[in-house]
């Protein structure tokens, strides 16, 4: 989807502001809404990319006017009331007034833990041949669905090389909004800095993505 | 002090909603059988205590003193720090970049967030804000002297987009004047952000 989430070449948000010191977090309640997301994720209640899509159709405003954690816990109450993991009322209530639904990999509890500190796999076998190869030419697609995807929209309609296959790979476009993994090659497509921005871009610059086969035709 | 320095997360309204509201979500997942408290209890305890820059740091050093280690770094990120064992266990997909005299690499994630968490541990607030993200790919520079580092004016710049489930870590330069330094002198020098693109390694002898 179009989002403000999709950032990349935006203007006016003025300077980046790294802080001296950064803690981990900067209030409690932080600490607990990256635990609940990554626990309530690895129980099989929802996937990366969805869990990615609900942050991103947050209305623009709030996106905009919310801290990072603040976006992740309206991502997920809202998508745990969507997939029926909790209700309204139980969060106006703040207490469980049903039994919970079955949770795809069972509760999680301290044994669980271990596992999600090293990232999931994504790559899957090939149902198809790569269409590239590393040094084609690719035009990354002028497209713009209103659901899931990760092709941000500065590339799109521009001309790149393709420099690095990873592999096939989970497609988020579909596993965000639950209809399969159907898997893709994915392309490290690198881009000239004055083909995206112009004659008064960077003429060092060079700008890649990472873009799954669907996102390209050959150019 | 006067009395405006007391701890925000408690005196703000907006925040005092949002620590009530992610209180009762907890409640209500704890109380359905989904979680158990303790066990974010250690997912919290790992990000503040194993997971870290640190990391990032040993694979880096190791790189700068172990040639065949650096070839083997560039070519599957994740396979090579997969040997080290002690350093971290790391997920697929982990690239690394080198910087060279002729190119500088930095990473953003545009669209949210994505960051090798396993080698850098939490994302800073600034990358994973708009400012960040929405000019690191146009104004790289730019972007740079907001951390007060200046590239070369003919050096290219190579920005990587993570938009898929690859994860990119930049290899700095080593510093000059370190050689004969062992890997665990030269992990001192590395910083996070040297790792990230958006600074140098610390140089032999400045205060840290």
């Amino acid at each position: 989807m179009n989002g403000v989430h999709d950032m990349g070449g935006m203007d006016g948000f003025g300077k980046v502001e790294p802080e001296p010191n950064e803690p981990v977090f900067h209030a409690h309640w932080e600490e607990r809404v990256l635990a609940m997301v990554r626990a309530m994720g690895a129980a099989g209640a929802f996937n990366i990319d969805t869990s990615r899509f609900y942050r991103e159709t947050l209305p623009p405003h709030v996106y905009l006017s919310s801290s990072y954690y603040k976006k992740w816990f309206l991502g997920l109450e809202e998508m745990l009331i969507e997939k029926g993991y909790l209700t309204r009322e139980e969060v106006a209530a703040g207490h469980a007034m049903q039994p919970g639904k079955a949770l795809k990999h069972g509760k999680f509890d301290l044994t669980q833990v271990e596992r999600i500190m090293v990232r999931g796999k994504f790559a899957r076998p090939a149902p198809a041949p790569a269409k590239f190869d590393i040094g084609d030419r690719v035009r990354a697609k002028n497209i713009h669905p209103v659901t899931h995807t990760r092709l941000p929209r500065y590339v799109r309609g521009h001309v790149g090389v393709v420099e690095l296959n990873h592999g096939c790979h989970v497609f988020p476009d579909t596993a965000a909004m639950e209809r399969g993994e159907h898997p893709q090659w994915l392309y490290t497509v690198v881009f000239e800095g004055r083909d995206l921005w112009g004659e008064d871009g960077d003429p060092t610059l060079k700008v890649s993505i990472d873009a799954f086969e669907p996102y390209l035709d050959p150019a | 002090m006067s009395e405006h320095h007391h701890d925000h997360d408690h005196d703000h309204s907006e925040l005092s909603e949002t620590e009530l509201r992610v209180r009762a979500l907890e409640t209500i997942l704890t109380e359905k059988g989904y979680v158990e408290p303790a066990a974010l209890d250690a997912i919290i305890q790992a990000y503040e205590t194993k997971i870290g820059p640190h990391n990032g740091a040993r694979v880096v050093a190791k790189a700068w003193t172990d040639p065949a280690f650096k070839k083997a770094l560039l070519e599957d990120g994740s396979k090579a720090i997969g040997t080290l064992g002690h350093v971290s266990r790391v997920g697929d997909h982990l690239v690394v970049v080198e910087n060279t005299p002729e190119r500088h690499n930095m990473v953003v994630c545009t669209l949210c967030s994505c960051y090798p968490w396993e080698m850098l541990g939490l994302p800073p607030v600034w990358y994973k804000a708009a400012p960040y993200r929405s000019r690191a790919v146009k104004d790289p520079r730019g972007v740079l002297a907001d951390f007060d580092v200046t590239l070369p004016k003919d050096m290219e710049i190579r920005v990587w987009d993570s938009t898929a489930e690859t994860r990119f870590l930049v290899l700095p330069m080593r510093p000059a004047g370190t050689e004969g330094w062992s890997e665990e002198q030269l992990a001192e020098l590395v910083t996070r952000d040297s790792m990230i693109g958006t600074g140098f390694p610390r140089t032999p002898g400045a205060p840290s």
